[in-house]
């Protein structure tokens, strides 16, 4: 057993997720990186940047604008025996590949009677804030997270951007692994080794005793920023990070709402038919006499995302919304939302 | 084109025979409702897969279409399990999960089943690059008709395996409609070999009624593949006898046309070749069609005899139930 104190390291995400893919494909000769761009321009948002000039243009696999042929080509590798890791360049050009990702990865288990796996990794960026306008920021997560037969998770620190790959690679399953945007360049403490979280586990990265502020990914640091905020007030929020889609660590939800009685999920998708309506169906299922206010929701307006950026933040989860949503709970009410 | 030796030749008799006889008594099973949903039948067009899979090794991979029940039985999956899929039951080979749409072998690398026009290709596709990136000598042959040639898939998908070199046979079973839309109907050119050598690989046209010469082009374009030099595509100019499935009235073509391809029926064509070179006597075909029932009687008693999965196993097969074997990621780089 190693005694010597290892402090963490600080990275961004790009650095983490770069870290996480270099240290699978010198260890594993099945694991191979493919997708628009990720060879000779060092990917869209520079995550494999460097990684071509290590593992060779076989191995880190430019790709033409193809998203249903080379996401297929991933199942198919899959299934032959590889372990490829496919980058899609933004989650609305997933919508191209969407018939392989439904029709294919996550049906073929089942309708061969359990003789053809398929253990695919996707990796896709989500999530707006970045002026990037309505075909480039949405957080479709939540409509993934739908299907039986796949895996979603959505890190939300730069650890689990250094960490989740591992097991997401070693599951016999399909896992998309959505990569909100603008943490690939913030920066964070990283474990100097594997902390062996399971992939399915929530996590509790802020404890509390007065309400619980459900999230994922991006939305994760706003939730953060939002509990301080409610401390100076004399609130006690508790930041539970689901860090999986699909399966939800339903125990985990339920603990939390137990101990605070109040819950707040915060989702940077759209509210209507969402996500956050399906966690908050689990509490009421499942923690309904611990309630002492309705769930509450925050999500982003039922907007196209626009390019003007008064406009943007104005769409997104913001501490503040999170903060009047959580004041709304402590008093018992829920914040009327237009829909 | 070279005629091939009387053995190989009855052997093709005998296959395509195998395949009319077993769609023709689905048909029956249909209307007696024990195999339900959607039925698709290869009747007319048995000369197309039995020329191409007869030359596949058993390690090359197979990836169908939901007309695929032929191509499973060549590709040597079990007449029992084939049959006892179609009813649904515990034997089948896709544990009943499937039906006629979805069968699946993967000890005879046999990739479905697929009902999503176009879908099965990027599949294809990647089971190639697999054995490339593997260094693996094999073929995946992908079966598609040629309504799929209008989806975007086939294209993404032959560019790719093109631009990659990789081992796939590409072979479109013309049959001239996508359910109900006529080639001319759907396709600006209808010479499909001619639109797909701008993808720079090898594209023949082939009579796909006569399986002598599906054999002589399955036999070059594989050579092609094997050679490492990239993918290949057969266009198998075929012709549907029967409805798409058993739910179509058949409004969109004449009866004429019909009876017209008939008479290229690619069982006759074949056997009246060989009586004509003395290699068939007047009754050797009833004879081949008696010892072909009986193969097919013996796997529908055996399908109604395997019991039906029970309803508590339902949510069996959509993730992994144990762990694969596999190698440890992180004892490996310990």
């Amino acid at each position: 057993m190693n005694t010597t104190q290892v402090e963490p390291l600080l990275m961004t995400g790009r650095e983490a997720m770069r870290a996480a893919m270099t240290e699978a494909m010198r260890a594993d000769d099945r694991v191979f990186l493919m997708g628009e761009d990720v060879g000779r321009y060092g990917g869209c948002f520079a995550v494999s940047m460097g990684m071509l000039e290590e593992f060779g243009p076989e191995r880190i696999r430019d790709t033409p604008l193809s998203e249903s042929a080379f996401v297929g080509a991933g199942i198919g590798a899959a299934a032959g025996g590889m372990r490829p890791i496919v980058e899609i360049m933004t989650v609305n050009f997933s919508l191209l590949a969407l018939d392989q990702i439904m029709n294919t990865a996550a049906s073929l288990r089942h309708m061969s009677g359990g003789q053809f796996g398929v253990p695919l990794v996707i990796r896709t960026t989500t999530g707006g804030g970045r002026q990037l306008a309505a075909q480039h920021s949405h957080s479709l997560d939540g409509w993934y997270a739908h299907i039986p037969g796949i895996k979603i998770v959505a890190p939300g620190t730069i650890d689990d951007f250094r960490w989740m790959l591992g097991p997401a690679l070693a599951d016999p399953d399909p896992v998309i692994i959505f990569e909100n945007g603008a943490l690939y360049g913030a920066s964070g403490e990283v474990s100097p080794t594997d902390p062996g979280i399971p992939l399915e586990r929530a996590i509790v990265r802020r404890a509390g005793t007065d309400i619980s502020l459900v999230t994922f990914g991006g939305t994760l640091p706003t939730c953060l920023d939002a509990a301080a905020t409610l401390a100076e007030r004399g609130i006690e929020a508790e930041v539970v990070d689901l860090r999986s889609l699909r399966p939800l660590d339903d125990a985990t939800i339920m603990d939390s709402v137990a101990r605070t009685h109040r819950a707040i999920v915060v989702d940077e998708g759209w509210r209507s038919v969402g996500l956050s309506g399906e966690i908050s169906a689990r509490i009421m299922e499942q923690a309904f006499y611990e309630l002492d206010a309705p769930v509450g929701r925050v999500c982003t307006a039922e907007v196209p995302l626009p390019y003007a950026h008064q406009l943007e933040q104005a769409a997104l989860p913001s501490v503040e919304r999170i903060v009047d949503a959580a004041m709304a709970a402590m008093d018992g009410t829920a914040l009327a939302v237009a829909s | 084109m070279k005629h091939l030796d009387p053995d190989t030749r009855r052997r093709l008799l005998r296959d395509m025979v195998f395949v009319r006889r077993f769609e023709e008594r689905c048909a029956q099973l249909y209307q007696q409702t024990k195999i339900r949903g959607f039925l698709h039948l290869y009747v007319g067009e048995e000369a197309v897969a039995t020329g191409v899979i007869r030359l596949l090794e058993p390690d090359d991979a197979l990836v169908g279409t939901y007309r695929e029940h032929g191509h499973a039985l060549l590709k040597g999956v079990p007449t029992d399990a084939v049959m006892a899929e179609m009813f649904g039951r515990v034997d089948g080979c896709s544990g009943g999960r499937g039906g006629s749409m979805h069968l699946f072998d993967a000890e005879h690398r046999f990739y479905g089943g697929n009902a999503i026009v176009g879908g099965g290709l990027p599949l294809a596709v990647g089971l190639a690059l697999a054995d490339k990136l593997a260094g693996r000598d094999r073929v995946t042959a992908c079966f598609f008709g040629e309504g799929a040639m209008a989806e975007g898939e086939f294209h993404e998908s032959a560019n790719l395996a093109a631009l990659w070199d990789l081992p796939v046979l590409f072979c479109c079973e013309n049959n001239r409609y996508a359910m109900g839309t006529a080639l001319d109907r759907s396709e600006a050119e209808t010479d499909l070999a001619l639109r797909v050598s701008g993808y720079g690989m090898p594209a023949w046209p082939v009579d796909g009624m006569d399986v002598e010469a599906v054999t002589d082009a399955a036999e070059r374009a594989l050579a092609s593949v094997r050679s490492g030099t990239g993918p290949a595509f057969l266009e198998l100019r075929t012709y549907r006898f029967r409805a798409h499935s058993m739910y179509d009235p058949e409004l969109y073509r004449d009866k004429a046309e019909v009876t017209e391809w008939k008479t290229h029926d690619p069982i006759h064509l074949l056997a009246d070749r060989m009586i004509a070179d003395g290699q068939l006597g007047p009754d050797d075909l009833a004879a081949i069609e008696q010892e072909v029932d009986e193969e097919i009687e013996r796997s529908v008693e055996f399908a109604d005899a395997s019991p039906e999965e029970g309803v508590e196993t339902l949510l069996r097969h959509v993730y992994a139930e144990a762990p694969e074997p596999q190698r440890d990621i992180e004892e490996v780089s310990a």
